[in-house]
């Protein structure tokens, strides 16, 4: 190696180039501004201990985790269904489910947003709360599969034998062997799944008729300039998803390390 | 495959193991496919019936009645070329740009720093942090920051690469830019998860045998990237073609930088003319079906998920 230093440099620069616009949300969350939050006016954290000085923010905020922990918990439940059957079975037409799987998350959303909304049209079925969950579930749905079914490649038949010879029934299987070790798997496809309804802007523009949800408010906001209560609630939504993530990470790493100590 | 990196390592698929009860199956599958037949495949026939549509005799605005009008598509054709080359030219040169700043970054996480798995691990979750602050304020943010009298604008003028009377905002490469900005986490992950299983003893096995450098990275590296260049550009490309958050006036864009998406969601939500927001819909979609199914043909289905 001629100079090992070089890739280090730049990926840290990559890195930081990543961070810039998350350091600078979190940046004007403090900016003493009044209405449109677009130049730093000077630091205050007024924002941060009323933060539903705005009302409609904080509605938004509100419909969204609504629509996030209902369509999240709806899609989890469906989706490891699907990773588990995908996985421990044989069966024929798997290519054509991988594909029916696959294709959902290779659409362009804008032609998910206005598939769904011509559908819900022509139904005469009209827009709000129940038809923007209905399009978070399905978007949501393939990346769970995903995330559940590498769980459940990891997962050693063995112990389940063990069970089985130990004469437990295939419930007492399921339930004390089998789920306990897919559980950091469907956590992670549900923190996904959050994740992705929670920031979902294109679908939910599309379907949601009057329901305002965050990333909805905060388009409509954008022409007059975005309040800085948004950007609280942005900057501790993503303190909060990274101290999940750090924490199942190094829980996991904890939990490798005893493991290859037994082993 | 593409995002393992959320979940744990793969390891060897066990299968087969149980082959007795098709019933089993079929509770597992049935519900969560039945729910994709509803509310996925219905909604593009959907689209495909209304983008046939034609105008209520009524003359009412926003009203259509069932038909089988060919002549929408020619009509969007027609109307919006500009938007479409331009969404799939946009959408090409992010999608490069993306894949060569991904690159080096994700085979420094996946390979270079793989002796030590806690930077590694927080290398990944900075990659993937973007996704837990909104999209459209990260993009505001950029707005703000690339905006004119910004003190970086200003010293881009000052040195001399914009012209005094350049903007950025608003220009096709404020879009591009933005777009690659947002799409960088798509590629680096799958690449990341390629690279990440790569047998480094390779990279020696080529030099011993007295390969030069570029020519270690063109025979080995590369070749065994390939799954995850692939995923990462069909992940990166077709989002992009269909984005118009960054193209929009309120974001990176104006008038000027309009896409695909902008027009269908004028059309769409609008000017209530459902039939060609669907056939530009429809139009979109078909291209991006051509691109997944040279995929498939090429890697197969078993990598898709």
């Amino acid at each position: 190696m001629k100079k090992p230093w070089g890739l280090a440099v730049y990926s840290g620069l990559a890195l930081v180039f990543l961070m810039i616009p998350i350091v600078y949300t979190i940046i004007f969350s403090f900016n003493d501004s009044i209405r449109s939050n677009t130049v730093w006016e000077g630091f205050t954290v007024r924002h941060w201990t009323n933060a539903c000085a705005r009302a409609d923010v904080c509605e938004a905020l509100g419909n969204s985790i609504f629509i996030g922990v209902v369509s999240t918990l709806v899609a989890t439940i469906l989706g490891s269904a699907i990773a588990i059957g995908l996985v421990r079975y044989r069966f024929r037409a798997r290519a054509a489910i991988n594909l029916a799987l696959f294709l959902p998350m290779a659409t362009p959303e804008v032609v998910l947003g206005a598939g769904l909304a011509a559908f819900f049209f022509n139904l005469g079925f009209p827009s709000g709360m129940l038809t923007t969950i209905l399009a978070h579930v399905m978007f949501c749905l393939s990346f769970v599969v995903v995330t559940v079914k590498a769980r459940v490649q990891t997962l050693d038949p063995a112990l389940e034998e063990a069970g089985r010879d130990l004469y437990a029934n295939p419930n007492q299987v399921f339930w004390k062997i089998t789920f306990p070790l897919l559980l950091p798997g469907i956590i992670s496809a549900a923190l996904l799944s959050f994740a992705l309804s929670f920031d979902d802007f294109i679908i939910t523009y599309f379907n949601s008729g009057s329901v305002s949800t965050f990333p909805k408010m905060i388009y409509v906001a954008a022409s007059r300039g975005v309040p800085a209560e948004a950007n609280v609630i942005a900057s501790s939504v993503f303190l909060f998803a990274i101290m999940i993530v750090l924490v199942v990470q190094i829980t996991g790493s904890i939990r490798r390390k005893r493991l290859s100590k037994m082993a | 495959m593409a995002f393992a990196a959320f979940g744990s390592a793969p390891a060897n698929a066990n299968t087969g193991q149980n082959l007795r009860s098709g019933k089993i199956v079929l509770a597992l599958l049935l519900p969560g496919l039945l729910y994709l037949a509803i509310f996925f495949m219905t909604p593009l026939v959907s689209l495909v019936i209304t983008s046939l549509e034609s105008p209520d005799p009524s003359g009412m605005i926003g009203s259509y009645q069932y038909g089988f009008e060919i002549q929408n598509y020619i009509g969007v054709l027609t109307d919006y070329m500009p938007q479409i080359l331009r969404s799939f030219l946009y959408a090409i040169v992010a999608t490069l740009l993306a894949l060569l700043i991904s690159y080096p970054l994700a085979y420094f996480i996946g390979v270079k720093i793989r002796r030590y798995p806690m930077i590694q691990r927080l290398a990944v979750t900075l990659v993937i942090a973007p996704f837990f602050i909104s999209f459209l304020l990260r993009t505001i943010a950029w707005k703000q920051l690339l905006a004119d009298g910004t003190p970086l604008m200003q010293w881009l003028h000052d040195i001399g690469l914009l012209a005094p009377s350049q903007y950025f905002i608003g220009t096709p490469a404020a879009v591009i830019f933005g777009l690659t900005y947002n799409f960088i986490p798509f590629m680096t992950l799958p690449l990341y998860t390629t690279l990440e299983r790569f047998d480094v003893r390779l990279l020696e096995a080529g030099s011993d045998l007295y390969a030069s450098p570029s020519k270690v990275f063109r025979k080995i590296t590369l070749p065994i990237s390939m799954p995850g260049i692939i995923s990462g550009t069909l992940l990166t490309f077709i989002p992009i073609a269909g984005d118009y958050v960054n193209a929009s006036r309120d974001f990176l864009g104006s008038s000027k930088t309009s896409m695909i998406g902008n027009m269908v969601e004028a059309d769409f939500l609008q000017n209530l003319r459902y039939p060609a927001a669907s056939a530009l819909s429809v139009l979109l979609m078909a291209v991006i079906l051509v691109l997944v199914t040279f995929y498939v043909k090429k890697s197969g289905t078993e990598d898709l998920l």
